[in-house]
């Protein structure tokens, strides 16, 4: 009892001690022995989302030389005030630098950034850092749509060598739910694969979860029951890639490779690394520096990449990759290009329409160049046009 | 024959105790608790070869190891033992109120809504006598119904009250969608963010209770578990559950009015379900999604079980619910033990404990002829 207290008391000392560093020195660097880290993850390993963040934050690791015990990590957080209760004791433990992986947990990291003004609140996929008008809150994403759009490439080449590239083959889409981060990333998809086989259609269901191994799978089934040869996915498991091998039907997935749950039958998948921006995150604390308020990279920085090539891919899929990244880099490829979709017929020319303004809140989003800025204003995916050629089944929020 | 049977007596036979002093049961008790803890710490050093003693001391240190990690754990035992004393009068009457958890969601959702509608208008007094009064009627109403069909049409009341769960389920999304931050994130975000209006305030005598604080939270509980403690055993309606609990009949031939007591006491259970849901909205999430009562409804029904319907008693066992979850988070950052290794320690005791249960009311006979036994 006694020693537990004292350990108590020690803690909390040390924390407070922690604390007044932080705040005596807010924008001055820090000794990268002294960094410490918090993460908030809405998972664990199970999960492939959060896995990949967990990959990240071990990059970030080697790449900032943070030792083990400098970096406290939080499993299983709900979108709730666990949330908030889990930022405010990282905080409390002595992070300068507290990040969240979940789109739900945005609101109670803005309430722990509120009180706790010299800690990094950073958070993933959210989209309130800039109204906020807090110092210390930011939003993170990757481009993923660019991974999405050449993932699609990978599809395309396959379905041009089995049917021809006039082919108007039908293509299949497990979603979790109806909302921009998905939208934007299967319409990236569609026009990666829509690059090669023009006249390709796509069918998108949602299941309304972003982890339901079996539901994923039974809806990847539903797809191809209903005619579609390909299928890909916006879910965190790998329940779609086994659905597709024993019916031999190609799959691309998302965040890891699905080649163990599809041995023959995967083509790659699109994913993200997380680990160069904790590794921005924490440099800008130990260098002293301010964090963006809104971070977005892509193909270029590092942040996004497709899986390893599976074994049946089509002949010279490799090199149209290499072209088709080559070409996002040096900005001559925009994946939203308004020449290459339209909608119901049209194409976009603007965003800033009182029609448009629950989707874009008046916001101008179509560049001069003729492409829809995805990412470029805020780190959050906005696109949420459904442009000709694919059809949602259902709906679910 | 007869020495046949004799021989093949049974090594051990269990009798039914008729009393045990009050310091044996205790002792019980404890025994099965020191037990669970060695059988606990056995299986964690030879799954996870983690030192037991010190995956125990993150345990506590998760659950009260900081002043505001205490404060988070009494916030979660007050919700709970909120919730066991709504569900207890129902229980005693042996009326199976399992739909604490729609009961619960409705009076979250009249709460979000009059925090969202008049957060911005009504003085802060006004505001909360309008929300409380609200979500116990919100949760009076969802408890109602399936005791009104009990008492006139004697439906089953169990799977009544689970299927109102679903309907309070379902309005919980649709109200999500209606209200929600961001289109198509299904989610409503934290309710009256930068006023605060509507929220139980965490300020509450700093010099007595420390600059954050959930103090409100626990005087409301506490001053609840004095009044149903009172409630329950010395007024003319705490009898009348008792009776209607142990027997229907009796109570009618006692002139009890058994359908009054079954739809006034289940119009308490739903309004004090109603009222932890504006604990929760108010005074922890901010918020209303689904998993507000996150399971916790039927939680309480093991609460109220295991203390006997004795609300002193409740206050112990979800705090120690509570406790072994909080501690858990801990255990997962520190050992990268997965939560479910906490769920796996709370389930080895909780099996023990109510395993000790067995041993207070029956003692087991070893072999023959043991005092007062008939030879």
């Amino acid at each position: 009892m006694k020693l537990s207290k004292a350990l108590a008391v020690l803690t909390m000392t040390a924390a407070m001690a922690a604390g007044a560093v932080v705040s005596a020195n807010a924008a001055e660097p820090v000794d990268a022995a002294d960094v410490k880290v918090g993460i908030i993850y809405v998972g664990d390993e199970q999960e492939g989302y959060t896995y990949a963040h967990m990959i990240g934050i071990d990059e970030m690791k080697e790449a900032c030389g943070l030792s083990d015990d400098q970096v406290i990590a939080k499993y299983n957080i709900p979108e709730d005030e666990s949330c908030y209760d889990a930022a405010v004791d990282l905080a409390e433990q002595g992070c300068q630098i507290i990040f969240a992986n979940s789109f739900g947990h945005e609101d109670y990291m803005i309430q722990a950034a509120t009180e706790y003004p010299d800690v990094q609140f950073c958070h993933a996929t959210g989209y309130q850092a800039a109204s906020s008008g807090l110092e210390n809150m930011h939003n993170f994403f990757t481009s993923v749509y660019e991974s999405r759009y050449v993932s699609g490439v990978v599809a395309g080449m396959k379905l041009a060598e089995e049917y021809g590239a006039d082919a108007e083959c039908k293509l299949g889409y497990v979603g979790a739910y109806s909302y921009a981060e998905v939208i934007s990333g299967y319409t990236a998809f569609f026009l990666g694969v829509k690059s090669i086989c023009p006249n390709v259609t796509m069918e998108v269901k949602y299941t309304g979860s972003w982890a339901d191994q079996a539901l994923e799978k039974e809806t990847a089934e539903a797809l191809i029951a209903d005619g579609c040869v390909l299928i890909s996915q916006h879910a965190d498991t790998t329940g779609a890639a086994a659905g597709c091998e024993p019916n031999k039907v190609w799959d691309v997935g998302y965040n890891v490779s699905m080649l163990d749950a599809a041995p023959n039958y995967a083509l790659t998948s699109a994913s993200i690394k997380w680990g160069p921006y904790f590794t921005y995150g924490v440099n800008c604390i130990i260098n002293g520096e301010t964090i963006d308020t809104d971070w977005c990279q892509g193909y270029t920085e590092g942040a996004v990449y497709i899986t390893e090539l599976g074994p049946n891919v089509a002949e010279g899929t490799q090199e149209k990759v290499d072209e088709t990244w080559a070409a996002i880099a040096d900005g001559s490829l925009h994946v939203f290009d308004t020449s290459t979709w339209t909608v119901g017929g049209e194409t976009i020319t603007t965003t800033a329409t009182d029609d448009l303004a629950d989707l874009y809140h008046g916001v101008e989003y179509i560049s001069p160049d003729g492409y829809f800025m995805e990412s470029e204003l805020a780190s959050a995916p906005a696109f949420a046009f459904i442009i000709d050629g694919i059809t949602e089944l259902n709906q679910v929020f | 024959m007869a020495a046949i049977t004799k021989q093949k007596e049974p090594f051990v036979r269990i009798a039914k105790r008729d009393t045990i002093p009050l310091w044996k049961s205790i002792l019980i008790r404890l025994a099965a608790i020191l037990l669970s803890l060695l059988v606990c710490a056995v299986l964690i050093y030879l799954i996870t070869n983690s030192n037991p003693l010190q995956v125990y001391r993150s345990l506590v240190d998760g659950a009260v190891g900081t002043g505001r990690r205490t404060w988070n754990t009494l916030r979660d035992t007050m919700i709970l033992l909120a919730i066991a004393l709504a569900i207890t009068p129902a229980f005693k009457m042996r009326f199976w109120n399992i739909g604490a958890e729609g009961q619960i969601l409705v009076g979250g959702i009249a709460t979000a809504a009059v925090m969202r509608y008049c957060g911005d208008t009504l003085p802060t007094f006004v505001l909360f006598l309008l929300i409380i009064l609200v979500s116990l009627l919100a949760g009076t109403i969802w408890g109602l119904i399936p005791a009104f069909f009990k008492a006139h049409w004697n439906t089953n009341e169990t799977l009544f009250t689970l299927m109102m769960n679903y309907i309070a389920i379902q309005l919980t999304s649709f109200f999500s969608i209606i209200w929600e931050a961001k289109k198509g994130s299904g989610t409503i975000g934290t309710i009256n963010q930068k006023t605060q209006a509507g929220w139980i305030s965490t300020t509450f005598l700093p010099q007595v209770f420390g600059k954050f604080n959930y103090s409100l939270n626990v005087i409301i509980v506490l001053t609840l578990t004095v009044l149903m403690f009172i409630y329950l055993k010395y007024t003319k309606h705490g009898y009348e559950i008792a009776v209607v609990g142990q027997s229907e009949n009796t109570a009618r031939y006692a002139g009890i009015h058994v359908k009054k007591v079954i739809l006034r006491t289940m119009a308490l259970s739903g309004a004090l379900c109603g009222f932890t849901g504006f604990l929760l909205v108010s005074g922890s999430s901010h918020t209303i999604s689904t998993s507000t009562a996150g399971g916790r409804g039927f939680t309480a029904i093991i609460v109220s079980w295991l203390a006997k319907f004795n609300p002193f008693l409740m206050i112990l066992i979800s705090f120690f619910l509570v406790f072994m979850g909080n501690g858990a988070t801990q255990i997962a950052s520190e050992f990268q033990l997965n939560e479910s290794a906490s769920e796996v320690i709370t389930g080895i005791i909780l099996f023990f404990i109510l395993g000790s249960e067995f041993f207070v009311n029956y003692r087991p006979i070893f072999g023959r002829n043991r005092k007062g036994e008939p030879s």
